[in-house]
């Protein structure tokens, strides 16, 4: 029996090795990218001779014509991930609570539309969406991505709120309206406080959502000091001898927030998020 | 949400463009990429999926560890992931061919200039953005089947096999079934794996019908834009009309 342990163990770490270098290649790359010096940024070694930070001062000083505006671009996906994620948590509360607590009549319509359309990929919505935004004269704000980004995040952020809300008793209603509650107060007092983590899920997602969005940022904004991040990293690549340490640098600078997001809301975020689609 | 879709169709209402778009070499490279994409790519990321989930369900203290290290690709956004992959696969200065060399000293493949080599790495990509995920999914789903089924069919003799065939696999069938459609909807409008990493090329040969319809936007020519989307829509509908049926039952019915 115990030959027979060690070798479990041993396929189980055979397994495990390439697995880590596989996931961690491409983030550890772009680390190592951004800690080399200009020189030896090329080398093709696994880890500098004199590793700096200096990249990072540049990118902070700006201190490079792809850099102009790195802090204006920066602020501007801030704005835009939590101004997205504000709208998506009002106009998904609205509706969910609408459909599952006060019984609108064809709920199941509007659910059954807004999955639909939350199947359908965002990349094929994008040419109306411009077009739309264009009529609209909305093209090159920072209105049109946040509409945008509301736009794409409501449907699966109403259906799970409606389903986490099935959840609630409906006994719960039927007393606060039996002592004499309004349809607000019933949203104020009894729903919101007891889906707050279906709310914090849904809210990290669409800031999430928004602050990762490259391809809506770049068809709906073109003025430079009001890009975000995202696409100002995209336009490196439209010159040939762009500064790749700088690039990595503030693509690394860029990532962080999410990834610190992500693990700090987990908890919320593996249950509320998967519950759906785990269920079937 | 229906405003775009219907003023979508409204603006490839020409006919016109459908022709031109059949005509144009590029279209019919791409319609063959999205499908090698959404069956070969997709299946492949299933399939490890499938293993790696089996993998990540052992008790141990590393591989918990491991596997919120495992997260990681889907937790960073993927723009300065792809771009990351796109400078280790240059071939003059990259990382990849760096080591090639030193190790063989022999030159290795210009990477984003062959097509398949190009379209092999960009489902790559895909795979390395897309698998942590499923493979959380998949684990759930073998966590929720209770272990005393494993421990009878142990002491009945079962071999591993056996215990996956007839105990694991009929029990998350359908989650499987489930994620691989959601999957293959989601691969039809991945956008960023393509157009970040060989931006359609060599020569417009990479492209999928994603990203051929933003190419089209770009060279001011909406109507093509508009007919690619809708060209692509026999693909997506069905797939999202069989998983709105799927998802819209409860969970008892």
């Amino acid at each position: 029996m115990r030959v027979r342990r060690v070798i479990d163990e041993t396929k189980l770490i055979l397994i495990g090795i390439p697995v880590a270098l596989w996931t961690l290649l491409p983030i550890y790359h772009m680390f190592l990218f951004s800690i080399s010096p200009k020189e030896s940024a090329f080398a093709g070694k696994l880890w500098p001779d004199h590793p700096t930070l200096s990249n990072f001062s540049k990118v902070f000083r700006e201190q490079h014509h792809f850099l102009n505006f790195f802090w204006s671009q920066l602020g501007s996906s801030v704005i835009i991930a939590f101004a997205t994620g504000a709208l998506t948590l009002i106009v998904a509360t609205g509706a969910a609570f609408a459909i599952s607590r006060l019984r609108v009549k064809g709920g199941r319509l509007v659910m059954n539309l807004a999955l639909a359309t939350y199947f359908i990929p965002a990349a094929f919505l994008a040419v109306p969406m411009y077009k739309a935004m264009g009529s609209y004269g909305l093209l090159d704000t920072r209105t049109a991505l946040i509409l945008a980004m509301v736009t794409l995040a409501s449907p699966y952020a109403i259906w799970v709120l409606k389903q986490a809300s099935d959840k609630l008793p409906i006994e719960l209603d039927e007393a606060a309206i039996m002592d004499g509650a309004s349809a607000l107060q019933l949203l104020r007092l009894v729903y919101l406080p007891l889906m707050l983590p279906s709310l914090v899920a849904i809210g990290t997602y669409a800031v999430l959502l928004a602050w990762n969005e490259y391809l809506y940022a770049f068809l709906l904004m073109s003025n430079e000091k009001e890009i975000t991040l995202a696409v100002a990293l995209g336009h490196f690549l439209s010159a040939d001898d762009s500064p790749w340490e700088l690039l990595m640098a503030t693509g690394f600078i860029y990532a962080l927030p999410p990834a610190a997001i992500y693990y700090a809301f987990k908890k919320y975020m593996v249950s509320g998020l998967t519950a759906g689609a785990v269920k079937s | 949400m229906l405003y775009p879709v219907g003023y979508g169709f409204y603006l490839a209402r020409s006919p016109q463009s459908y022709v031109k778009l059949f005509h144009d070499p590029v279209f019919g490279q791409a319609v063959l990429n999205t499908l090698l994409f959404i069956t070969v790519v997709v299946n492949v990321k299933f399939a490890m999926a499938l293993f790696l989930s089996g993998f990540f369900v052992h008790e141990r203290r590393w591989i918990r560890f491991l596997a919120v290290l495992f997260i990681l690709p889907w937790a960073v956004p993927s723009i300065p992931t792809i771009l990351s992959f796109r400078f280790m696969l240059n071939p003059e200065w990259g990382i990849v061919n760096s080591l090639i060399f030193k190790f063989t000293h022999a030159d290795g493949p210009n990477w984003l200039n062959d097509r398949w080599i190009a379209f092999s790495m960009a489902g790559l990509v895909h795979i390395w953005k897309s698998l942590p995920f499923w493979t959380l999914i998949l684990v759930t789903g073998r966590l929720a089947i209770p272990r005393d089924q494993y421990e009878a069919a142990a002491v009945d003799g079962a071999t591993r096999w056996q215990q996956f065939r007839w105990i694991t696999w009929p029990s998350i069938r359908n989650l499987y079934l489930t994620c691989t459609i959601i999957s293959m909807i989601w691969t039809l409008g991945d956008f960023n794996s393509i157009y970040l990493l060989t931006g359609g090329g060599p020569s417009d040969l990479t492209h999928v019908l994603a990203t051929l319809g933003i190419r089209y936007l770009r060279l001011d020519q909406v109507d093509m834009a508009m007919a690619t989307i809708v060209v692509a829509m026999p693909l997506v509908l069905p797939l999202v009309y069989f998983m709105v049926r799927r998802l819209s039952k409860g969970p008892d019915e």
